[in-house]
């Protein structure tokens, strides 16, 4: 084949394809931008304090909250697994990092340093029991789920006697680590959590580990074609392992920011917020079957969650009527996912 | 067979043999592949070619018989050591990531990198600068090497496979039925790929059940039959409508075609 054969080939075929709309209809994250600008039209229309500058930091905070979590769930399920017990290990997280410091009357900063090897473990044991045993993660994450929401009550009572933790507010270092983790900072007059700053942080570098490493291209690829990718070398196992423990540091970041923002931690809590997570990450884009999503779908997933949950406060609507928006969006994001991607496909 | 060559064989196997549990499926199979020779293994359904594959792949290893690379007798005990020992198989169905997009793919496994510990990251430009060079060398001219390779025909991705594994400097390349899916066309497409990768010097195991494309490309042909070894000619020896007749089960088909011919 001759050069001028291959750039004739080049100048008819090529400009059809690398089009900015195909290349936009592309992105994972397309339907969940088209998404969030709706509900925000949406509810600067309906709510009138939506547009104040008080009401973004709220909006930001809810998102960010949420956020911190989808970001390393939304990572997992490109991957091709699902995390059930990622609502309950933030509750888990808070919980000993609480109890050490209390038991041990150490600085607050060895019980958040415990804490954060403790969710790692739970994070490793997961992805052991999955690549070990070969059972699908839903029902290898449901025992973990399960595991730690009773462990996380029964332990509080037996160490405390009730259901919530002791206050560790005089403790030595408290004041610093709150400084890290529920800290807020004012910009032109508006206070921001911290939390949204450590949500930022995690969507660059979860897109930089994605887009730009080696192993974000392992991450694809387990998710994708397991068995392509053990076949050409990639370690499936340690990406899968690597996955979990990412889920248990953003379970850490969420509990240490729980704690340190209310001081007692109640152990009941964290039980539903899971499948939050996985619907933040699916209404971003993320393929329920693995191997396509990005980070920044997530986030705008965490946004739209954000602005849905606050909007309903701020409409004062009934906050009943959350629930009800947040499947709509699910399934409207899903469908519409679903037929970006059939277009992008489809055509060669 | 023969043993002419001065240089050993590539990939030389000696009476392998390989069961599973109670069940032989495969017995006293040799086999030798040389540099830019392409060595054909013919056979039905069933006849133990998927098993030969795995043994030379490193997926499964042999339980009698001696396997040898470079005249050196070994036993090969992962797929990562096959491929390091520059044993590259394409797999008919499990060859690619269908999400991902080409220049992903074609470096899924062995990603070229630059910079410094923590901020270690892929070559992303070398990459795909490297992809779409590579695939026109084997004569692909992809259009976009950022579509996912799912678009791509199953002949294409194929073609991607086998020049993946050259780039990587594969010196023996298995190839499992990489025409049996695919149409007429495709297939002639896939078999000049085949045919250029042993002019590039690599010497090429191609499976498949088709003689018509097996005698096309093949210097040499195995026969398998229900685990066992019928026959190893070398090009010279056997004509393809013997080896068609060889292949479609010889006398049995005479038997086929007399009961045929009474209805």
């Amino acid at each position: 084949m001759s050069a001028a054969q291959v750039k004739d080939a080049d100048a008819d075929e090529r400009i059809l394809h690398a089009s900015p709309l195909r290349k936009l209809l592309g992105r994972p994250e397309l339907g969940s931008v088209v998404g969030a600008i709706a509900v925000f039209v949406f509810f600067a229309f309906f709510a009138d304090s939506f547009l104040r500058a008080s009401s973004l930091s709220t909006v930001l905070y809810a998102a960010s909250t949420i956020g911190i979590m989808a970001v390393p769930v939304a990572l997992l399920m490109i991957g091709g697994e699902f995390d059930l017990s990622a609502g309950v290990l933030v509750t888990s997280s808070a919980l000993v990092s609480s109890m050490f410091s209390y038991q041990m009357t150490a600085n607050v900063w060895v019980g958040v340093g415990v804490s954060l090897l403790v969710t790692l473990a739970i994070g490793a044991f997961n992805g052991f029991m999955l690549t070990r045993t070969k059972l699908p993660s839903f029902i290898i994450t449901l025992g973990t789920f399960l595991m730690l929401t009773g462990m996380n009550l029964g332990f509080t009572k037996l160490i405390d006697g009730t259901v919530s933790t002791k206050t560790i507010a005089d403790m030595e270092g408290f004041d610093s680590a709150r400084e890290v983790f529920a800290s807020t900072i004012t910009v032109g007059g508006v206070g921001f959590k911290v939390t949204i700053l450590w949500w930022l942080a995690l969507v660059a570098v979860a897109s930089w580990i994605l887009l730009r490493t080696r192993a974000g291209n392992w991450i694809f690829a387990v998710g994708g074609n397991k068995d392509a990718a053990r076949a050409v070398g990639v370690p499936v196992t340690k990406t899968k392992i690597g996955l979990y423990m990412g889920v248990g540091l953003g379970a850490w970041i969420s509990g240490q920011h729980l704690l340190f923002s209310y001081d007692v931690v109640q152990s009941g809590e964290g039980v539903g917020n899971e499948l939050i997570y996985i619907i933040a990450a699916v209404i971003g884009g993320c393929l329920i079957t693995g191997g396509y999503g990005s980070a920044v779908g997530s986030a705008v997933g965490a946004l739209i969650f954000g602005m849905t949950s606050k909007g309903i406060v701020f409409a004062e609507w009934n906050p009943d009527w959350f629930k009800f928006f947040l499947g709509a969006m699910l399934l409207l994001a899903t469908l519409l996912n679903a037929w970006v991607r059939k277009r992008a496909e489809a055509t060669k | 067979m023969t043993q002419t060559e001065s240089r050993p064989a590539l990939v030389e196997l000696s009476g392998v043999s390989k069961n599973y549990g109670n069940v032989r499926a495969l017995e006293g199979v040799s086999l030798d592949v040389h540099a830019g020779e392409i060595t054909c293994v013919l056979g039905d359904n069933g006849a133990g070619k998927s098993t030969l594959i795995k043994i030379i792949a490193g997926l499964h290893q042999h339980d009698g018989g001696t396997l040898s690379l470079d005249g050196e007798e070994t036993r090969l005990s992962s797929p990562r050591e096959a491929l390091d020992r520059g044993i590259a198989t394409v797999y008919q169905d499990l060859a690619v990531v269908p999400l991902m997009p080409v220049w992903r793919n074609f470096f899924l496994g062995s990603e070229p990198r630059k910079g410094v510990a923590p901020f270690k990251r892929m070559d992303v430009d070398h990459m795909r600068r490297t992809t779409h060079a590579e695939l026109l060398r084997m004569g692909i001219d992809l259009r976009d090497v950022d579509q996912p390779i799912g678009t791509l025909s199953g002949g294409e991705r194929q073609c991607v496979a086998i020049a993946r594994a050259v780039h990587f400097g594969a010196k023996v390349l298995v190839l499992d039925e990489p025409t049996a899916a695919l149409g007429v066309k495709q297939s002639g497409v896939v078999l000049k790929y085949v045919a250029a990768a042993r002019d590039q010097g690599l010497g090429v195991v191609l499976i498949t059940h088709n003689p018509h494309h097996a005698y096309l490309v093949g210097d040499r042909f195995v026969l398998l039959k229900r685990g066992t070894m019928v026959g190893n000619h070398e090009r010279e020896d056997i004509t393809l409508d013997e080896l068609t007749r060889q292949m479609a089960g010889g006398n049995e088909l005479d038997d086929l075609r007399h009961e045929l011919e009474r209805r």
